[in-house]
């Protein structure tokens, strides 16, 4: 299998990987329109909990659909337009988290730069190949203007708080978002044109691993922090973490790295995606929601695309400094 | 043709930014004549809800604009009028003439309106008390259903003195059409109509 595989040119490996992909969807989705078509449960308990758990499936299905296809254009118009894609991805989920934390009037002038400066910057910087200093762009610079443009907007009132929020929302939704792009842009010396495959390596492994470690928690294992989440459990993580490392492994032969180091790859950005889920529950938890989206809080209209990539905003940047320390890149 | 483009282009605009979404609770959107009536804390209330409207509903409602803020130049003028076909009122009363007289004609030629009862712009959380105009109307025009809508978050888009809008998600909620009781007291009837745009807030 590995060396039918590595027979291929990377165009084919990539092309054969989107046809299975977009199998899969396209399973996935007549077998939802099959469910949906099914009779509902008779018991009058169940029924409306079974019709919102379909929902969440269709949601997910919807929103797999969508990723597939940006992938599927950023992989067949270039990294140029990958670059601007992943940046509007960027731009929602910023403004997400934006809406549903309090900004006040003081904080307009950070805004703008966060939105229309800072975000752009940040994926030019990415587009142009300019790692070292797209690495340090927001945790050093950015890091320091926003609480310049906020005391100069003269409010000091919850002046820590509110900078905090905005660094967080910059931190993950633009820096850790700007980290998968710049996957498509690592060169590798050894294996030319590869470097496509790290993105769904990315997302395949840590998307496979937070589905199995929310299938394995709902059946076992006892929560960990019950205020945060009541479904986090250590049993859950473990096989969440080992499911994506397990899959990493398979899928080495897309990869530029061997069996075992495409493991513990896999391993690490399940890790940080897991544990990024977790966190970003933990923020939600503070501001009273549990999703960005209409389920949790239907006024700000949000659909909730933060939730379904938050895993991926944390494990990018982890996976991608990882993969470069490693391979001298 | 011009005007169209610029529709289209403030549409897209308006929902890159905010979403734009509607929330029908209390009625469905419908093509009756109708009149809803906001909160309202920034300008861009007024384009906030147009877009919010489908665009079936869009193009027999028309958003009540000042005169003297959005005729102030020649390109917000074509925007109210080409774009949204606003009605225009003078804020500040002008002789005998009454101000409630444009929205009168609107409403009988059979178009829809959106009004602001507040009259200017709130800068609280919790709109100011209303001013008469809505009970007039409906005196008026009974047959014409009252639809309450609260605007959410606008304000935090565009603050006052600000010029350029952030992107932050906002939603129009409309709410149960309110109607004047037999013989109700002007004021007993604006503070309900308050109380139902209110109460919107927290659905």
């Amino acid at each position: 299998m590995t060396s039918f595989l590595r027979s291929l040119s990377a165009n084919q490996q990539v092309s054969l990987l989107f046809v299975l992909l977009f199998g899969f969807l396209t399973l996935a989705s007549a077998t939802l329109l099959v469910l949906s078509m099914r009779d509902r449960p008779q018991d009058d308990a169940q029924a409306p909990k079974h019709g919102l758990r379909l929902k969440d499936y269709q949601g997910l299905v919807r929103t797999s659909w969508l990723m597939a296809l940006v992938f599927w254009l950023g992989w067949a118009a270039g990294p140029g337009v990958a670059t601007a894609l992943f940046g509007m991805v960027s731009f929602f989920v910023l403004r997400e988290f934006i809406s549903l934390s309090p900004t006040r009037r003081g904080d307009h002038r950070s805004l703008l730069l966060v939105f229309f400066i800072v975000l752009p910057l940040q994926y030019l910087l990415v587009w142009t190949e300019r790692f070292d200093l797209f690495t340090v762009f927001i945790p050093v610079y950015v890091f320091l203007a926003i609480p310049t443009a906020g005391a100069l907007g003269n409010d000091p009132q919850h002046f820590l708080a509110r900078n905090a929020k905005l660094q967080w929302g910059i931190m993950v939704c633009v820096y850790g978002m700007s980290h998968v792009p710049a996957l498509l842009l690592l060169d590798f010396p050894q294996s030319p044109g590869r470097s496509a495959f790290l993105v769904f390596f990315l997302v395949l492994v840590v998307q496979t691993a937070m589905m199995v470690q929310h299938i394995v928690s709902r059946y076992r294992g006892q929560a960990v922090a019950p205020a945060v989440s009541a479904s986090f459990n250590w049993y859950g993580w473990g096989a969440g973490v080992l499911a994506g490392g397990l899959l990493g492994a398979a899928l080495a032969g897309f990869t530029p790295f061997k069996p075992l180091p495409a493991m513990a790859m896999a391993m690490v950005a399940s890790v940080s995606g897991s544990f990024g889920h977790l966190v970003m529950k933990a923020i939600k938890r503070d501001r009273g929601v549990t999703h960005w989206g209409p389920a949790g809080s239907s006024i700000t209209g949000a659909s909730g695309l933060l939730d379904r990539v938050d895993a991926l905003c944390f494990a990018a940047p982890v996976f991608f400094h990882s993969v470069r320390w490693n391979f001298n890149l | 043709m011009g005007t169209k483009a610029m529709g289209l282009f403030l549409l897209g605009l308006i929902r890159l930014l905010t979403g734009a979404q509607a929330r029908w609770y209390g009625c469905p959107p419908k093509a009756e004549q109708r009149i809803y009536f906001a909160n309202h804390q920034s300008h861009a209330d007024l384009v906030l809800i147009w877009a919010a409207l489908p665009s079936e509903l869009r193009s027999i409602t028309r958003p009540i604009a000042a005169k003297d803020y959005w005729t102030a130049s020649p390109l917000k003028q074509w925007i109210t009028t080409g774009v949204f076909n606003a009605v225009y009122v003078e804020r500040e009363r002008k002789g005998d003439e009454d101000p409630l007289q444009p929205l009168i004609d609107a409403l009988e030629s059979g178009d829809s309106l959106i009004i602001f009862p507040e009259g200017t712009r709130g800068f609280e959380d919790e709109p100011q008390a209303f001013k008469s105009g809505l009970y007039n109307l409906t005196q008026r025009f009974p047959e014409v259903v009252l639809v309450p809508a609260w605007i959410h978050n606008v304000q935090r888009v565009i603050p006052k003195g600000e010029v350029i809008p952030v992107p932050v998600l906002c939603s129009v909620t409309f709410g149960t059409p309110v109607q004047l009781g037999e013989g109700e007291p002007r004021g007993e009837f604006l503070t309900r109509a308050r109380n139902a745009v209110v109460e919107l807030r927290d659905v």
